[in-house]
């Protein structure tokens, strides 16, 4: 992964100076509460409901063994002990104290990291898959170029107030697993007809109140010119964008408003002016930063491992799991894991620092000390040997991180919702939970088999309830808490958009409600469809029928 | 005390202010928002300069004025020979078009001064206009920022090609000087330096 040198450690390591002098002027009194908002946002400090949520960027969902002892241990220090992985890939903890953060900043240069940019109306963090640089379907490995636009975001002078938050997310592989097209700009990388790295690039995608995907601006992109495009993109929005309403402030209110065809001649004039400008990026410079991404120092092993077929055949529970937790591997006899966040009944997305702490152990022990974070809010380790998976497991099992439930109905997406979030609804984490006992039956979960749950607690969508296979949705009545389900939503090359099944439900309807949606899935499905073939093939109106009527049925 | 702050070959010292501000006067008609209107949307929620604003400007008669770009395009026949003199600066703010400024200004260096005014410090159109009139436009004289000004977005100033930056009244310069400084080496290239930190620097692998 990306190792800091000289010139990246000294610019973290005067953001914490500056944070640090913009706190203390804060206490002092001598900044206003709104002009310390955009300082400590862009250091990733919101003000929530029970205390100050911070939130530490994980650039690309990459991280070392050393990195997750050091979060592991700041959770301990100065939080209850755990942390949230969020769907960008980052790390919340929920109760820090205003006055330690300069201190947890300081904490976290000490091993190349930091909070910038993880929220306020700036260039977040830029996402990409968990499987970059490993998976077998994938045309182009994306995290150098997510490297270089990660440098060139970083307290870029002309985007640093942008009129609201702006997500970018790239992705080099065939079946797309960084929804770019739910981001302000999505980037997808491909080799072109004359073999060289090209960037189809989209615009205006996101969830939030006004879900809507992207569009794409420009087939093709030629890779050494994403910066100067991305410029001339944000710049006609910082110029555009609106400003008088938070709500219609992102991007895609700007396109949708303008057209993607006028929108798109905008940014080709703005172009016209800075391609080929210093910052286009240079044959060395992607070279050299792709030297940090270059393939694991593997052992040269068999596809196969007498060991692991034995455990396989002898142990259901191992096999359980590693139908659903490990995935294909670029690399003979190598595999990638899982490691579930989802166990049922807590918070999908947290970890003890407990936890941490092993899951770094065991990355330094079987992964070459690397692993990731998913926007699924799972962790996970790229490079584990065929005949170490066993070993994993069990020491995975120990710790609570070996749920064999990976893609299916409990592997819940879910925002922090009324429990912590002051933007909130709804709770979110208990429909979760509550989901997640309705369902607490392995064999009955493999039978569903590959669905998606998302849940937010509130339009904001934190939770990407609009993509998720059944979404369902926090809403306010009257003062009190109520859930909208939708179906139909899908993230990947065929996104979609789920469609509202009806009027909402109470908390404790919830998991009857999913429930229901279950079965006429199982009742209609055909032996290759999965939830949402079925969704896709039949419509809502048979969900929302027996969902419905049972009411009726029973009243 | 002054509360400028000018960059000369990119030391940053306190001086005096040579330059008089013209105001529009307060507007009696009530402020329209023109919610919806796509071309307008830099206009959204933002007052409409009337006529009577522009006409009731006072610009003091002599001396070193910045002018409104309004009252600029409306009564730049009465100004040209003070403008000849050196003597007449323009400023906009962050709503305000540029192309409005060239087309009345083609020779925009002819202005030894030009202003972007901020009514809200965390309104970032200023860094784009500022990069505009600098890197599209070739404006080479002095860029100032005035208005809602505060020391923790000087750096983005600075780096937009602003050279000189007029704190907010309530707010000490001498303490703001600081900030200009709070990075060393920039990743990206930028206005005060377009080369990005790769093509600076041979960095090691
Ligand atoms: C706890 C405090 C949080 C607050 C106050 C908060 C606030 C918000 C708001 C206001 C939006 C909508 C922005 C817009 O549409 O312009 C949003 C979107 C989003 N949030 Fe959060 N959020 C919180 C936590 C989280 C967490 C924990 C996650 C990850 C699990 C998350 C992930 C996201 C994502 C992915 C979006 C993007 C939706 C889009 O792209 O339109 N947020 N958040
Ligand atoms: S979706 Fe709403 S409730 Fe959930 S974290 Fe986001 S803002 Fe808070």
């Amino acid at each position: 992964m990306y190792k800091y040198d000289q010139i990246d450690q000294q610019i973290v390591n005067e953001r914490v100076a500056q944070y640090r002098d913009q706190t203390r002027r804060y206490l002092a009194g001598e900044l206003s509460e709104e002009e310390f908002r955009p300082l400590r946002l862009q250091n990733g400090l919101y003000i929530q409901r029970h205390a100050p949520m911070f939130r530490i960027a994980v650039p690309y969902g990459m991280l070392s063994s050393k990195q997750l002892h050091k979060l592991a241990d700041l959770a301990n220090k100065y939080d209850k002990d755990y942390g949230h992985f969020s769907t960008r890939q980052n790390l919340q903890l929920n109760w820090p104290k205003l006055e330690d953060v300069p201190e947890m900043l300081a904490e976290l240069a000490t091993v190349e990291m930091h909070a910038i940019q993880t929220s306020g109306n700036c260039i977040r963090n830029i996402t990409t898959d968990q499987f970059a640089g490993i998976a077998p379907d994938e045309v182009i490995d994306p995290r150098a170029m997510a490297e270089i636009m990660r440098q060139w975001s970083t307290f870029h002078p002309e985007f640093a107030l942008l009129p609201r938050k702006f997500k970018i997310a790239v992705s080099g592989t065939k079946q797309d697993r960084a929804i770019v097209q739910a981001h302000d700009i999505g980037m997808e990388f491909y080799t072109d007809s004359a073999g060289k790295l090209a960037i189809k690039v989209w615009v205006g995608g996101g969830l939030g109140r006004t879900p809507i995907l992207g569009s794409v601006i420009r087939e093709h992109l030629e890779w050494q010119h994403a910066l100067t495009y991305c410029e001339a993109i944000i710049r006609v929005y910082n110029l555009h964008g609106r400003r008088d309403n938070a709500y219609k402030a992102r991007i895609k209110i700007l396109v949708k408003a303008l057209g993607i065809e006028e929108f798109k001649n905008q940014v080709e004039a703005e172009w016209a002016h800075i391609k080929d400008a210093p910052n286009t990026i240079t044959e060395a410079e992607l070279e050299r930063v792709g030297k940090h991404f270059e393939a694991m120092p593997y052992e040269n092993i068999t596809a196969n491992d007498a060991g692991f077929d034995a455990s396989v055949a002898s142990n259901p529970a191992f096999a359980a799991w590693v139908k659903r937790c490990v995935h294909a591997h670029k690399q003979t006899g190598y595999r990638a894991v899982t490691l579930s966040l989802k166990p049922h009944g807590k918070a999908p997305g947290d970890a003890t620092s407990a936890q941490m702490h092993t899951v770094a152990d065991l990355a330094a022990q079987y992964s070459f000390g690397e692993l990731r974070v998913s926007h699924e809010q799972n962790l996970i380790l790229a490079d584990v040997k065929l005949s170490d998976l066993f070993a994993v497991w069990e020491k995975a099992r120990t710790a609570g991180l070996a749920t064999p439930n990976i893609g299916l109905l409990t592997d819940i997406i879910c925002c922090p919702g009324g429990d912590f979030c002051s933007l909130a609804n709804a709770k979110s984490i208990p429909i979760a939970e509550a989901i997640q006992m309705q369902f607490d039956n392995l064999d009955y979960l493999h039978d569903i088999g590959d669905i998606e749950l998302n849940i937010s607690g509130c339009m904001n969508a934190c939770g990407h309830h609009h993509v998720g296979h059944i979404g369902i949705l926090g809403v306010d009545k009257d003062g009190s808490e109520w859930y909208q389900v939708s179906i139909g939503g899908k993230q990947g090359n065929d996104a979609s958009i789920g469609a509202v099944i009806g009027p909402s439900f109470s908390a404790e309807e919830m998991p009857g409600v999913v429930q229901k949606l279950i079965d006429v899935y199982v009742k209609e499905r055909t032996p290759e469809e999965r939830f949402i073939d079925t969704v896709r093939r039949l419509g809502v109106t048979p969900f929302k029928t027996y969902v419905y009527a049972k009411e009726v049925v029973s009243a | 005390m002054s509360n400028l702050i000018q960059l000369n070959n990119n030391t940053a010292q306190i001086a005096e202010n040579a330059w008089v501000t013209a105001q529009l006067p307060a507007s009696n008609v009530e402020e329209r928002k023109q919610a919806g209107k796509v071309v307008l949307f830099k206009l959204t929620g933002e007052e409409t300069i009337t006529d009577t604003q522009i006409a009731d400007t006072v610009i003091p008669a002599s001396g070193k004025v910045i002018v409104p770009l309004s009252v600029f395009i409306a009564r730049k026949e009465l100004l040209l020979s003070r403008i000849t003199n050196g003597e007449i600066g323009v400023w906009l703010d962050t709503h305000e078009l540029l192309a409005d400024l060239v087309s009345c200004q083609p020779d925009l260096n002819a202005l030894p001064i030009i202003a972007v005014h901020l009514e809200r410090f965390a309104d970032g159109r200023i860094f784009s206009l500022s990069t505009l009139l600098r890197t599209r436009y070739g404006f080479k004289n002095e860029l100032r920022a005035i208005g809602d000004v505060l020391r923790d977005q000087l750096f983005f100033l600075k780096r937009s090609g602003f050279s000189s930056f007029l704190l907010r009244a309530d707010r000490s310069a001498t303490e703001a000087l600081a900030s200009l400084s709070d990075f060393t080496v920039p990743y990206q290239g930028a206005v005060d330096e377009p080369r990005p930190v790769f093509t600076r620097y041979n960095r090691p692998i």
